[in-house]
């Protein structure tokens, strides 16, 4: 310990970047920085370094870089130009060009990716005017957008980027039937924009105690949750056939009408439309075979669920009620997530057959509740089953207001996986589910240029994260 | 509670057959269960101490409840008839001592008012809740568990002792720790700031916190006093006031006050409070000690500092570092960690020394936070927190560096009974989590979320 205790003093002292600062600049500007953990001087340093650096070129060399796509290279490099990995192999068998600034680290990782987090919109002060994770007017709300919800500046994205995290999949949170939909970002950028990987990821369900009323608003049991949310995507499923048939052209007797069952029952609502129209002659006569629906961000989002193109993040813990998504999956035939899945190993063959992904709740998470049965080991036991595993840190309503989740990662690496298996967890297995392995997860020449640095082991407590990059940058050089 | 319906004669059947079991067929099973026997050395273990450096090849002897002997294989003879424990490949530490703690269902003070000192936390544990199965499995032998910080004064404390040597306990005094006097030991527990601010009849401000506070104290200090005057005549004694007796009592040095607080400004009200009325006190969680390090040190307060994944989670924790037990032991204060059960899992405890250090606090310090440190703040210096001849026999045995993430708990031990085997199925249930693990009768929520949420708006 007193070796690492040792390289953390040299590593925030050796700089020689920290400038002379008194007692009144400091404390102005800690106000300013709002840092709350880091050291003042080591605060300054890094912001100074992040303009300074920002704009160089980047190489890093490591002595152990795990790819995620092959072997870990032993003394590997990594050159990133213009944002992305221009090249990567042995030191011997790559040059690092002239003016390149080159990081040096015992262990190289890609950058984490967090499977599921809520930062970004469960802010650090847990303060009404920094929760923006749940709107409790509704229980289903799947128009709610992420992007205009998430705060590029909140002091968590800061901090889990530097325990090497790059890459948040967050959003809306858990606790409401439909809580409304998840972006992903990179842990970078001034604004939403400069951050933003995918606009729109999924829709966040809920499927959990957390999602029932306890007054006499709906849901208050497991079954009406369910019947709210079939009911809902039944809606949807009209407002598809709606949409489909105005876009489609007047269509001659005989010819084949469009196979959901919404399309084929005489629409109620779309013959009083037929109905209206009729007192008024003029416009009848050029008429489609049906009028475009009226506009709704809701049914419009749900009609994406049922296109596969935003899959439902179902967030399900008990057994039953992980049955219960999939039952849904398989009756609307949409895609989804699983999340949470404390009971997930009780259902381990149904989740395989449906080909579904599980997003794990983090190994530290509170073991009460619907998570009481939750076990260290679950992870294991569903990637030996070959299930389609990531780890996350999760949605906290109060201290720690998030989790880490290389932390959560670690804690499967000790009861189970191995070493990669459990790292793959928080990049490459999913980026591969997040729909984001054409750019991150893995370092390979043409992905981006993300990278985090260790001094050792990154699982082990003892180690710290010594540097971060971000498309090509360097975020972080917080020692931690 | 795990839905074992074994009668006691027949689980007594089976553990006798378990443990003779391994020893015929695997005779060097590292640390197995040994026969039943007075003496026991336990051999081949790396052993921390605590007390001391450590010992790379070490012998802990245990004569029942109590450690005889510790020390270098070299120079510490193994008694005759001793049961020889082969920990070749393990480390030895002592059981780690949790100085603020949740679990067991705990319900303290209530809604009625900010300040309840009369109310016991014994009143309200349950002893079967698997809350405490998850402790041994964390390597936790002796426990402060405490009402929440809701309340100025939220009530009395208890120190446990994880003694669940099978059958287990069937009544929470199964676990008292009992001082000179046979009386069960405990604390009281105090907070300030945000958590114990709300609508009336709770404080509104921090000025007020501390009024409402000093005014009960020297309501204490009267009530003494008439018991004092009345001379031990029943006649002129004022009548019992349970509420005042527990402040006296703090204010007596018998009650150690286990202070919730956060903010600099908090800490100095503490501080300036227990010095105006003399109560013994502990700082717990501290997020902001760091801000005032020389302070608490100069003060000669102790701190059971918490450590957490990530500042925030409400105001007085958004300058919350992991840095914090690091400069609180350079600056001289003494520091233990706790768990704060549900806030961190009780399984991971070791992880908050491990973090400490990862931010700079000396291992030795970070180990001593675990254990010692603890027991001190406990008044339990003299009987638990390190391996020592002569202090009772609870240590654990891990199959690693207690502060690597890959090490694991084989083994807890309190007076000299094992009470956690990572090998029993039902003990690996409660340390790895699994289907049966949960809390059979707690409330979904028990402590934090509703009271603290409220309070912090």
């Amino acid at each position: 310990m007193s070796t690492n205790h040792k390289r953390l003093i040299t590593a925030t002292a050796s700089g020689g970047r920290k400038p002379p600062v008194n007692a009144a600049v400091s404390s102005t500007l800690s106000r300013i920085a709002r840092s709350c953990a880091m050291p003042i001087a080591t605060t300054l340093a890094i912001a100074i370094l992040a303009t300074t650096t920002a704009t160089a070129q980047v190489a890093v060399q490591g002595k152990t870089v795990y790819t995620m796509s092959g072997a870990p290279i032993k003394d590997g490099v990594v050159v990133i130009k213009d944002g992305k990995i221009a090249a990567i192999g042995a030191a011997a068998d790559i040059r690092i060009p002239e003016g390149f600034r080159v990081l040096d680290a015992a262990v190289v990782t890609p950058g984490l990716i967090d499977a599921h987090s809520t930062v970004g919109f469960s802010g650090m002060l847990n303060q009404d005017h920094d929760q923006d994770q749940l709107e409790h007017s509704m229980p289903i709300q799947p128009e709610l957008r992420a992007i205009d919800a998430y705060n590029a500046h909140d002091d968590l994205v800061a901090w889990v980027r530097s325990f090497g995290v790059t890459t948040l999949h967050t959003g809306h949170a858990p606790g409401e039937l439909i809580s409304g939909q998840t972006l992903i970002v990179k842990t970078k950028g001034n604004t939403v924009k400069d951050a933003l990987v995918v606009e729109a990821r999924a829709v966040a369900a809920t499927l959990t105690v957390d999602a029932r009323k306890s007054d006499a608003r709906s849901p208050g049991t497991r079954g009406k949750m369910m019947a709210l949310l079939r009911a809902e995507l039944l809606k949807a499923r009209e407002h598809q056939a709606k949409q489909k048939a105005a876009a489609k052209p007047q269509e001659k007797d005989g010819e084949k009408t469009p196979e959901t069952p919404a399309a084929k029952t005489p629409n109620p609502s779309a013959e009083k439309t037929a109905d209206a129209s009729a007192e008024k002659p003029a416009a009848k006569a050029d008429a489609p075979a049906s009028e475009p629906p009226a506009r709704d961000l809701r049914l419009e989002t749900l009609v994406q669920v049922l296109e596969g193109k935003l899959p439902l993040l179902i967030t399900a813990d008990r057994s039953q009620d992980i049955a219960s998504a999939l039952r849904l999956a398989k009756e609307f035939n949409i895609k989804i997530w699983l999340d949470g899945a404390a009971e997930a190993y009780l259902l381990i063959d149904d989740i395989k057959s449906a080909g579904v992904p599980v997003i794990i709740h983090p190994s530290m998470a509170r073991a009460v509740g619907d998570r009481e049965n939750q076990s260290f080991t679950t992870a294991a036991k569903l990637i030996s089953a070959g299930i389609p595993v990531a780890m996350q840190s999760g949605y906290e309503a109060y201290v720690p207001k998030t989790r880490v989740v290389l932390f959560e990662a670690a804690l499967t690496a000790a009861h189970g996986l191995t070493f990669e298996q459990a790292l793959a967890t928080i990049t490459r297995d999913a980026a591969k589910i997040l729909g984001i392995a054409d750019r991150v997860g893995s370092l390979e020449v043409g992905k981006d240029g993300d990278i985090a640095l260790y001094d050792g082991d990154p699982f082990e407590y003892a180690s710290h994260c010594t540097g971060v990059i971000i498309g090509g940058k360097i975020v972080s050089e917080t020692v931690r | 509670m795990t839905g074992r319906s074994f009668t006691p004669a027949l689980r007594m059947l089976c553990r006798t057959a378990r443990r003779i079991l391994p020893i015929c067929c695997v005779v060097t099973f590292a640390c197995s269960m040994p026969a039943q026997a007075a003496v026991r050395a336990f051999v081949g273990a790396k052993i921390i101490p605590i007390a001391g450096d450590e010992i790379p090849d070490g012998v802990l002897i245990v004569d029942d409840a109590k450690i005889v002997a510790v020390g270098p294989a070299a120079s510490v003879a193994i008694p005759a008839g001793a049961t020889r424990v082969d920990c070749k490949g393990r480390v030895i530490m002592p059981g780690l001592v949790d100085t603020h703690s949740h679990i067991g269902g705990v319900g303290g003070a209530d809604g009625t008012g900010p300040i309840q000192p009369g109310v016991r936390i014994l009143d309200s544990l349950n002893v079967m809740d698997s809350g405490f199965k998850r402790a041994l499995a964390g390597g936790l032998t002796t426990l402060n568990v405490m009402p929440g910080s809701g309340h100025l004064i939220g009530g009395q404390t208890i120190y446990l002792k994880l003694r669940y040597a099978r059958p287990g306990p069937k009544k929470i005094d199964d676990l008292f720790i009992r001082d000179a006097s046979g009386t069960p030991m405990g604390g009281l527990k105090m907070a300030n700031g945000s958590n114990s601010m709300r609508s009336a009849p709770f404080p509104g401000t921090r000025g007020k916190s501390a009024f409402l506070v000093r005014e009960q104290y020297i309501k204490a200090r009267e009530y003494q006093y008439k018991i004092d005057r009345a001379g031990g005549d029943p006649t002129k004694l004022p009548p019992r006031d349970l509420n005042l007796e527990a402040l006296v009592e703090a204010m007596k040095g018998k009650r150690v006050v286990h202070h919730h607080t956060y903010r600099h400004d908090d800490i100095m009200t503490v501080i300036r409070l227990s010095q105006e009325f003399g109560f013994r006190v502990v700082l717990h969680h501290v997020s902001e000690g760091w801000k005032v390090a020389p302070e608490i040190a100069a003060a000669k307060v102790p701190c059971s500092v918490i450590v957490i994944d990530s500042p925030g989670g409400k105001l007085e924790a958004r300058n919350m570092q992991l840095e914090t037990g690091h400069i609180l032991e350079k600056a001289g204060a003494r520091v233990a960690f706790h768990t704060d059960d549900w806030i961190t899992d009780s399984r991971l405890f070791m992880r908050s020394a491990a973090l400490a250090a990862r931010a700079g606090m000396t291992r030795k310090g970070a180990l001593d936070a675990l254990t010692l440190a603890g027991a001190e703040m406990l008044d339990l210096g003299e009987r638990v927190g390190s391996l020592a001849a002569g202090k009772d026999a609870d240590f654990v045995i891990l199959n690693g560096d207690p502060l690597s993430i890959y090490a694991k708990v084989q083994e807890t031990w309190v007076e000299g009974f094992k009470v956690f085997d990572r090998a029993d199925p039902q003990d690996r249930l409660f340390a790895e989590g699994g289907f049966g693990a949960g809390h059979d009768q707690s409330p979904y929520f028990c402590c934090f979320d509703q009271v603290d949420q409220t309070s912090q708006q």
